[in-house]
C-alpha cells in the first residue's frame, strides 16, 4: 500500500439510501420496543415491591403511575408490549418458513402496526371502564 | 511439530456462536411462553387498577395469581436478557465494553427477577 486512502470504490446502498419498506420499519420497532420493555420491567418490580412493602409505598407508586407522566409512560408501555408481542408472533410464523412472499410480508407487517395500535386502545378502554367499576 | 488433532477438533468452539443454537431456541421457547403469560399478567393488572392496597395485596398473594406472575417474571426476564445480549453483540464491537455490558445485562435481569419474585413470595407467605 503506497497511499493511506482506500480506493474510491462504489459502496453498496444501505438504510440511508433505500426507501424504508414496512417490514424494515417493523423490524427496528421490534428491537426498540424490546429495549423499552426491558427498562420498563423496573416499573413492574417497583409495583410488586411497593405492594409487598405496605400502604405507604403502594400510595407512592400510585401517585406516580396516576400522574399524567406516569400514565403517559404506561400508555407507551402498553403499545410497546402489544407491538412486541404481535411482532414476535409474526416472527414465530416466519420461523416455520411461512409468510415470506412479498404480499404476505407486507400484510403481516401491516397487521403488526394496526393490531398494536388497536390492541393498545382496546386495553385502555377496558382499563378505564374497569377503574370506573372499582370506584 | 506434528499436528495430531483433526482439523475439526482444532476449529471446534472457535466460531462466533460458541454455544450453537441454544440461544436461538431459548429465545423462541420463552417467546412462546410469554404470549399467554403476558395476557394473564395484563388481565391481573387491569383487575387491580384503582384498587386499594389491601385488595391488591390480597389478590397478588392468591396462589394462582402468584404462580402465574412468578412464571411471567421468569420467562420475561430470561427472554429480555437474551434479547438485550443480541442487541449488545450487534452494536458494541469493543471486546471489553461488550463483555462489561453483557455482564451488566445479566445482573440487571437477575436483579429485576429476584426483586419481583421476592415481592410475590412476601405477598404470598406474609412476614
Amino acid at each position: 500500500m503506497t497511499g493511506s486512502k482506500a480506493p474510491a470504490r462504489p459502496l453498496s446502498p444501505h438504510m440511508q439510501i433505500y426507501r424504508w419498506p414496512l417490514p424494515m420499519l417493523m423490524s427496528i420497532l421490534h428491537r426498540i420496543t424490546g429495549g423499552g420493555l426491558y427498562v420498563g420491567t423496573l416499573l413492574m418490580a417497583w409495583w410488586l415491591i411497593a405492594t409487598a412493602s405496605g400502604p405507604n409505598a403502594y400510595a407512592t407508586f400510585g401517585n406516580f403511575i396516576n400522574s399524567w407522566f406516569g400514565r403517559l409512560i404506561l400508555f407507551g408501555y402498553t403499545w410497546a408490549l402489544a407491538h412486541h408481542m404481535l411482532g414476535g408472533i409474526r416472527h414465530l410464523i416466519w420461523d416455520t418458513g411461512r409468510g415470506f412472499s412479498p404480499s404476505e410480508r407486507e400484510w403481516l407487517s401491516l397487521a403488526t402496526a394496526i393490531g398494536s395500535i388497536g390492541l393498545t386502545i382496546l386495553l385502555w378502554v377496558v382499563a378505564y371502564l374497569s377503574i370506573g367499576d372499582a370506584q | 511439530m506434528t499436528e495430531h488433532r483433526t482439523p475439526l477438533a482444532r476449529v471446534r468452539g472457535l466460531g462466533s456462536a460458541k454455544s450453537g443454537t441454544a440461544h436461538f431456541w431459548h429465545q423462541r421457547l420463552t417467546a412462546v411462553a410469554n404470549v399467554p403469560l403476558t395476557i394473564a399478567f395484563v388481565l391481573i393488572v387491569i383487575a387491580l387498577l384503582g384498587r386499594n392496597h389491601a385488595f391488591a395485596q390480597q389478590i397478588l398473594g392468591t396462589p394462582l395469581v402468584a404462580i402465574v406472575i412468578l412464571l411471567f417474571i421468569g420467562s420475561v426476564t430470561y427472554h429480555m436478557r437474551i434479547g438485550m445480549q443480541v442487541i449488545i453483540e450487534d452494536y458494541v464491537h469493543d471486546e471489553i465494553a461488550k463483555l462489561v455490558l453483557i455482564m451488566l445485562n445479566t445482573f440487571f435481569a437477575i436483579a429485576v427477577a429476584l426483586a419481583s419474585a421476592y415481592a410475590i413470595f412476601k405477598l404470598s407467605f406474609g412476614v
